[in-house]
């Protein structure tokens, strides 16, 4: 008999939350500790994600999405988690760009990019101030018609190079674009600009095990291996969840997993207003990403002024189809030191991260996709050589991830790894009013995506739902 | 609660939303984000709070009676006057 992943379930709790994100775990702490009862279902084996790693021998641990995050972490942590997991948050330092414009370090904050644009990029005073205010000012219901384009055009006419400064890490951090809303960019850029770039030491598994503790002593029901089938929403109100064969009712239910894959997969257009399903259809899925993860050989160390964070391009200008495009030519280096996990055997790790599109990995055949692999390592490799020198020489271990891949682990349509573009937002935040008890969070419309928005995103959705149950008990 | 009480428990909440700010200091007529760091999730988890508590609910649209000590005592004080402090 196959292992029964749900032993132990009930048959009904207040709140079924659907996936493990850092959206869902953060979503389900807030409402146990409200004091509903929650059921926590992933379909992987693992809690987290994208927050997430992977271990290969040689006691080599990469991680997917580690570097960095805003300063806001360490108050959500402490927060809606604990002090010790908020205590682990610490700043990165050494963020570099290199490109054919401009070759730079960085601490990546407001005082440090006033005075690299008044200084190095000779820009007037008064420019960096206004643009640093208006990016500050941004809130999600402002103006969406301005693009990022337009708002770099407004303070930074004809400045390619400066654009290029202010833009790459942002695509990097959300997979935004100079098409999109410019308060998407804003509001992102005005949280790393607070106080800089700052990551998790211990490693996202020391992150992700702390987590599961709290959510423990929170009084959290969690279960792995649990692929949710279906949300029954018959007569207008969530009813119950449908996994692995069984059914376990509900009050609510929160769903963690892609937005579209929650409509049009788990209940089914059919549950929803026309409308809505227009607008729902209409929703872009944000790109997806490729990464390549490279093991220096155990006594092997990397000089730390080779930095944190490298934006290292090799195209002349700072385009959004050329970082898409397979031919790659901009490449974002994470460099973990053996400071990343100091209570873990001494390694250093570089993972080249670059934004692609699902299409140009899915229809390949598996001899296409595998040579395709294979180029991407060594392309890698040759770009990296630059910064680390004879790197070939001194790796121990080197492969590669794709879009397809990133469904494989994470069910999402197309592989998407930062969610939806800005209009999912308001598809996301429509979804209660279409069926009572029904609630999305995760990581939509870019300003919700990355660790601290989806985090936050759980939170503000935790509470509706706690609101919904809470009315709803008045009226029973 | 009186309206004293209802102040208390308020600063209670704060301190432990924000346990770096020194709130002895703090002016009951002026906006908290006057004089505090205080971001919408804040407000957020001032509103959590105060269902955790007292079970009270906060519509979205009354968040804007959160603004000061002052509004925010004289928005609770119909909801809170049957609560024991406890």
């Amino acid at each position: 008999m196959p292992k029964d992943f749900l032993k132990g379930a009930r048959s009904h709790y207040d709140v079924v939350v659907i996936g493990a994100g850092l959206a869902g775990l953060t979503a389900a702490n807030v409402l146990a500790r409200a004091g509903r009862s929650v059921l926590l279902l992933e379909q992987h084996y693992k809690l987290g994600g994208m927050a997430t790693w992977f271990k290969r021998p040689g006691g080599h641990i990469f991680d997917i999405s580690l570097h960095g995050f805003p300063v806001g972490m360490i108050k959500s942590c402490r927060r809606y988690w604990s002090q010790e997991i908020a205590d682990s948050i610490v700043q990165l330092t050494g963020i570099r760009f290199d490109n054919p414009m401009f070759s730079l370090t960085t601490t990546f904050n407001r005082d440090d990019f006033t005075k690299l644009l008044i200084e190095q990029f000779q820009v007037a005073p008064e420019a960096v101030q206004g643009f640093f205010d208006t990016a500050r000012g941004m809130n999600f219901y402002d103006d969406q018609q301005t693009t990022t384009r337009e708002l770099f055009d407004r303070f930074f006419p004809g400045r390619e190079d400066v654009i290029r400064l202010l833009m790459e890490p942002i695509t990097y951090a959300n997979g935004s674009t100079l098409e999109d809303p410019a308060i998407s960019y804003g509001i992102v850029f005005s949280n790393f600009m607070s106080k800089g770039v700052f990551t998790f030491e211990g490693g996202t598994d020391r992150l992700i095990h702390l987590m599961e503790e709290e959510l423990k002593k929170s009084g959290v029901d969690i279960h792995i291996n649990c692929n949710v089938e279906h949300i029954d929403c018959s007569g207008g109100r969530v009813r119950s969840v449908t996994v692995n064969g069984k059914t376990i009712t509900c009050g609510a239910v929160m769903s963690n997993a892609n937005l579209k894959q929650t409509i049009f997969n788990l209940v089914g257009e059919e549950y929803f207003d026309k409308n809505f399903v227009d607008d729902a259809r209409a929703v872009r899925l944000n790109n997806s990403s490729t990464q390549v993860y490279m093991a220096l050989k155990p006594d092997d160390v990397i000089d730390e002024s080779t930095g944190d964070l490298l934006f290292s391009s090799t195209a002349p200008v700072f385009q959004t189809d050329l970082l898409l495009s397979r031919d790659i030519t901009s490449r974002t280096f994470s460099f973990y030191y053996p400071r990343t996990r100091p209570q873990g055997r001494p390694r250093c790790l570089i993972v080249s991260s670059t934004n692609a599109r699902y299409e140009d990995w899915a229809d390949l055949t598996e001899a296409e996709y595998d040579a395709s692999k294979q180029d991407l390592c060594e392309t890698t490799l040759d770009a990296l050589d630059k910064y680390v020198p004879n790197i070939r020489e001194r790796v121990d271990h080197v492969e590669a991830s794709t879009p397809v891949t990133f469904k494989h682990y994470t069910q999402h349509i197309a592989g998407a790894s930062f969610g939806t573009k800005f209009e999912g937002l308001a598809v996301s935040r429509a979804i209660p009013q279409q069926i009572t008890g029904l609630f999305h969070a995760g990581s939509v419309g870019i300003i919700m995506s990355g660790w601290l928005g989806a985090m936050n995103y759980g939170v503000i959705v935790a509470n509706e739902v706690d609101t919904a149950l809470m009315s709803s008990a008045v009226k029973n | 609660m009186t309206r004293d009480e209802i102040k208390l428990e308020v600063l209670d909440i704060l301190s432990d939303i924000a346990p770096d700010e020194d709130l002895s200091q703090l002016k009951d007529d002026v906006s908290f984000r006057e004089q505090m760091e205080l971001d919408s999730m804040d407000f957020l988890d001032i509103v959590m709070e105060l269902r955790k508590r007292h079970r009270i609910q906060i519509p979205e649209d009354d968040y804007v009676n959160l603004a000061s000590m002052d509004s925010t005592v004289t928005f609770l004080e119909p909801l809170m006057k049957d609560i024991q402090r406890v």
